[in-house]
C-alpha cells in the first residue's frame, strides 16, 4: 500500500514512515498543508494520513477541497483533539476514520488496512466464510463444519464484524466503535470478555483455532 | 497638601462630576425660570395698569359729559395733586403742557393717539407743581438716565379743539425692579451653589470612600488572597450590586483556581507516580535485561504504563474541557432505555466474569436531550465502578447490579444500583473529586477520574450525579437529568 503522510512534526512522520516501511508499505511525507494538497491531488496513493493542525493550511480544509474535487482516496485523520464534536467535524470534512494522538501504531495500521480494503469486501455478501466457519446474514445462522452454533445477538454482530475483516487485525477500540458505536476507550477488558466468549463458542470442540489474539494490537480472524 | 490632593481625587469621581453638571443645569434653569416669571409678571402688571387707566378714563369721561372741557381740566388738575395719583397731562395743540402732574416726558409720545405702544419714561412734579423740590435741594432736576426714569403706560386723546389729554399710570422704576430680581436671583444661585458644594463634598467623599474600600480589597485579591471579597455595605445600592457581581465573579475564579490547584497537585502525584514507575522499569530493563524475551516483556510493560498515562491524561483533558465549558455537543434526543441496554450488553459478560450480574430494567420512552456518546460514557463509568468496587461483602465478588430509571419531580434519574458496601455519606462528596480514590479502591487499578468525569458530563447536560444508599445497603449512583432537557428535537441534527 502506498501511503501519503501529511504531518508537520518531522519526528512523528519519520517514525510513521519507518513503521509503515517495516509493515511492508511505502510512505511519502508532506510537511505542510499546501505540499500535502499537491501530492495528494496526484492521486498516486492508496491512503492519506492527515494531521489536523498543519502549517499553511489546516488538514480539514485541505481534505474538504480534495473531496470536493472528486478524490476518493481513503483518509485517516490524526488529531490531538479527541472530543466527540471534533471527531464529527473531522468525518464531515471527508475523513474516513479518526484517530486521536497519541495512538498505538498497531491501531493506526489496523485502521489503515481496514480503510484500504473497505470497499467491496464483505459489504454485499449474504454469506461470509472463514475456513469452515460460515455466517449467513439473512437467516442469522452460524455454522462451523456443518454444526450450527447458537450465538447471542451481540456475539453475532461481533463475529460478523470480525468475519467481514477476516485476515485483518481488528483492535479493541475498533470493535467498540463498530459493534457498540461508542468512541471512548473501554476502561477495562470489556472487549476481551466478549471476544473470549465468542471464541469459546466458535472454537470449542473444533481442533483449529480461528480467532487469534495479536499481542499489543487486537484480534484477527483467519483460518 | 493632603486635603488638596484629596480634593483633586474627589474632583475626579463620577459623583462629583455629576453633581457639578447638575448644579450648572439647575442654575441655568433657575435663571431662565426667573426671566420667564419676570416677563409674565410684567405682562400681568401692564394688563392691570391698562384696566385701571381704562376705569379712570371712564370716570373722567363722565366728568366731561357732565361739565364739559373746562370741568374735565379742573378735575384732572385736582386729581393730579392727590397722593398716589395717576399720570395726567393736558397739552395745547403745540404740545405745551398746561395741566397735570407731568413735568416732561419721552419725546414723540404725544404724537400718536390711543394707547402708547410701549411704556414711556417721564418726570413727575414731586409735590404738586413744585418742580424745584427734587430732594437734594440744589434746585436742579436730578440727572437720571432716561431708561432709569419712571415709566408709565397711558392713553392719549386729542379733542377737536386741538387739546391733548394723556391719562396713564406709573409703572415704577425699572431700576428698582431689576435690582430686586437680580438680588433674588443672586440669592437663589448662591444657595444652590452652597448646596451643590455640600452635596459635592459629601457624595464625592462617600463615593470615594467606597471606591477606596473596593480598591483596597482588590489589591489584596490581586496580591493573591483569592478568598477575600469586596465590602458590601448592606444598603443594596449600586455599589453593593456591583460588589455582589464582582464577588460572584471572584467566587467563580476561586473555584476554578482551586480546581487548577487540585489538578496540579494531582498531576504532581497521580501522573508522576506512573511516570516514575515507567522510568524505573526502563532503568531496570537497561540494568538487568539480558535475553530478548526479558527486553520484550520489559518494553511491553512500559507500553502498558504509557497507555495508562495516556488514559489518565485523556480523562483529565476531557474533564477540564467540560468544566471550562468549551466542550460542545449537538444535543439530540437520547432514549435512556437504549443507552442502558447498550451498556448492559457491553458490560454484562464482564459482570458475570467478576461473579455478579448486570440487568437493565429501564422502560422505554424516557428521553433526555444530550449526547448519547457522553451519557453512555458516564453510565459505563458507573457500571465499571459498580463491578470493581460494589463487591458483595460476603462473597467478595461482584454483586447484582441493576440499571433502572425513574421520572419524578421534574427530573429523570438513571440509576446504577449495586449490592456492595456502598460509600459512607461523608465520603460521597469527596469521591466525585478529581483523583480522589477512596481507601477501598486504592488496591484496584484506576485513575480516580471516573466519577469526576461522570460529574462533569452531567453538569454539561444541566444535570448532576447523585450518590445514595440503595435499599440493599449498596451504592445507588444516579445520573439526574432535568426534565426541561426533554425538548423538541435540536434543529442542528
Amino acid at each position: 500500500m502506498k501511503v501519503l503522510i501529511i504531518e508537520d512534526d518531522p519526528q512523528a512522520s519519520a517514525y510513521l514512515k519507518k513503521a509503515l516501511d517495516e509493515a511492508g508499505h511505502v510512505a511519502d511525507v508532506a510537511a505542510d498543508g499546501d505540499t500535502g494538497y499537491h501530492m495528494a491531488a496526484n492521486g498516486a496513493h492508496d491512503a492519506w494520513i492527515v494531521d489536523r493542525m498543519l502549517p499553511r493550511r489546516d488538514g480539514l480544509s485541505m481534505l474538504s477541497q480534495l473531496r470536493a474535487e472528486g478524490h476518493r482516496t481513503p483518509a485517516l485523520i490524526l488529531s490531538a483533539l479527541g472530543e466527540v464534536d471534533d471527531r464529527v467535524t473531522g468525518l464531515r470534512a471527508g475523513g474516513d476514520d479518526y484517530l486521536t494522538k497519541p495512538y498505538a501504531f498497531s491501531e493506526l495500521l489496523a485502521r489503515l488496512e481496514v480503510l484500504q480494503r473497505r470497499n467491496g469486501q464483505g459489504e454485499a455478501e449474504t454469506v461470509l466464510h472463514v475456513g469452515d466457519l460460515e455466517l449467513n446474514r439473512l437467516s442469522r445462522q452460524v455454522i462451523r463444519a456443518g454444526q450450527e452454533i447458537t450465538l447471542q445477538p451481540r456475539e453475532f454482530r461481533l463475529l460478523e464484524h470480525l468475519m467481514r475483516h477476516a485476515g485483518q487485525v481488528v483492535t479493541r477500540t475498533m470493535l467498540l466503535e463498530q459493534v457498540w458505536d461508542y468512541h471512548f476507550d473501554p476502561q477495562t477488558n470489556v472487549i476481551d470478555v466478549h471476544v473470549s466468549r465468542l471464541r469459546a463458542k466458535i472454537e470449542k470442540g473444533f481442533d483449529r483455532p480461528l480467532l487469534h489474539t495479536v499481542r499489543g494490537a487486537g484480534y484477527i480472524l483467519k483460518a | 497638601m493632603a486635603i488638596a490632593s484629596g480634593l483633586r481625587a474627589m474632583m475626579k469621581t463620577t459623583a462629583v462630576r455629576l453633581s457639578a453638571l447638575y448644579l450648572v443645569l439647575f442654575g441655568l434653569t433657575a435663571v431662565a425660570l426667573v426671566f420667564y416669571m419676570t416677563s409674565l409678571a410684567a405682562g400681568f402688571f401692564i394688563g392691570e395698569t391698562r384696566r385701571a387707566v381704562q376705569e379712570e378714563i371712564a370716570s373722567l369721561g363722565t366728568v366731561y359729559q357732565r361739565s364739559g372741557m373746562r370741568g374735565l381740566v379742573v378735575s384732572i388738575d385736582r386729581r393730579a395733586r392727590a397722593p398716589g395719583a395717576f399720570v395726567y397731562l393736558v397739552a395745547d395743540p403745540t404740545g405745551r403742557i398746561i395741566a397735570g402732574n407731568v413735568r416732561d416726558l419721552q419725546p414723540g409720545v404725544l404724537d400718536s393717539e390711543g394707547w402708547t405702544r410701549e411704556p414711556f419714561y417721564y418726570t413727575r412734579f414731586r409735590d404738586g407743581r413744585d418742580d424745584s423740590a427734587n430732594g437734594d435741594g440744589d434746585g436742579q432736576p436730578d440727572i437720571i438716565a432716561d431708561k432709569d426714569r419712571p415709566h408709565a403706560m397711558a392713553q392719549i386723546f386729542r379733542f377737536e379743539n386741538g387739546l391733548l389729554i394723556l391719562v396713564g399710570r406709573d409703572l415704577g422704576e425699572p431700576q428698582r425692579f431689576r435690582t430686586v430680581v437680580r438680588r433674588a436671583l443672586a440669592l437663589a444661585l448662591g444657595l444652590m451653589g452652597i448646596g451643590g458644594l455640600l452635596i459635592w463634598f459629601f457624595v464625592g467623599r462617600r463615593a470615594l470612600k467606597r471606591i477606596d474600600a473596593v480598591s483596597q480589597a482588590s489589591s489584596g485579591i490581586i496580591a493573591g488572597d483569592l478568598s477575600r471579597r469586596l465590602p458590601v455595605s448592606g444598603s443594596n445600592d449600586e455599589f453593593d450590586r456591583l460588589s455582589d457581581s464582582l464577588n460572584a465573579l471572584l467566587a467563580r475564579i476561586e473555584h476554578l483556581n482551586t480546581g487548577l490547584r487540585e489538578v496540579s497537585d494531582s498531576i504532581a502525584h497521580d501522573l508522576k507516580t506512573p511516570l516514575t514507575r515507567l522510568r524505573n522499569r526502563a532503568e531496570e530493563a537497561l540494568r538487568k535485561a539480558e535475553s530478548p524475551q526479558a527486553w520484550r516483556s520489559a518494553i511491553e510493560n512500559m507500553v502498558g504504563e504509557a497507555d495508562q498515562l495516556i488514559g489518565i491524561f485523556n480523562a483529565m483533558l476531557q474533564i477540564s474541557r467540560v468544566e471550562a465549558g468549551y466542550t460542545k455537543f449537538e444535543a439530540a434526543p437520547v432514549d435512556l432505555a437504549m443507552v442502558a441496554a447498550d451498556v448492559a450488553d457491553l458490560y454484562e459478560p464482564l459482570a458475570e466474569e467478576a461473579g455478579g450480574s448486570l440487568v437493565s430494567d429501564v422502560r422505554e420512552g424516557l428521553v433526555v436531550s444530550g449526547s448519547r456518546e457522553l451519557i453512555g460514557q458516564a453510565l459505563t463509568n458507573l457500571v465499571d465502578n459498580a463491578i470493581k468496587y460494589g463487591t458483595d461483602p460476603q462473597a467478595g465478588e461482584a454483586s447484582a447490579i441493576t440499571l433502572s430509571a425513574t421520572s419524578k419531580a421534574g427530573t429523570i434519574r438513571l440509576t446504577v444500583t449495586d449490592a456492595g458496601k456502598g460509600i459512607p455519606a461523608e465520603d460521597r462528596k469527596r469521591a466525585v473529586r478529581r483523583f480522589v480514590r477512596l481507601d477501598e479502591s486504592r488496591s484496584q487499578p484506576g485513575s480516580g477520574l471516573g466519577l469526576s468525569l461522570v460529574d462533569a458530563i452531567m453538569r454539561q447536560h444541566g444535570g448532576s450525579l447523585e450518590l445514595e444508599t440503595a435499599p440493599s445497603g449498596g451504592l445507588a449512583a444516579s445520573l439526574v437529568f432535568p426534565v426541561e432537557a426533554v425538548g423538541p428535537k435540536s434543529p442542528s441534527n
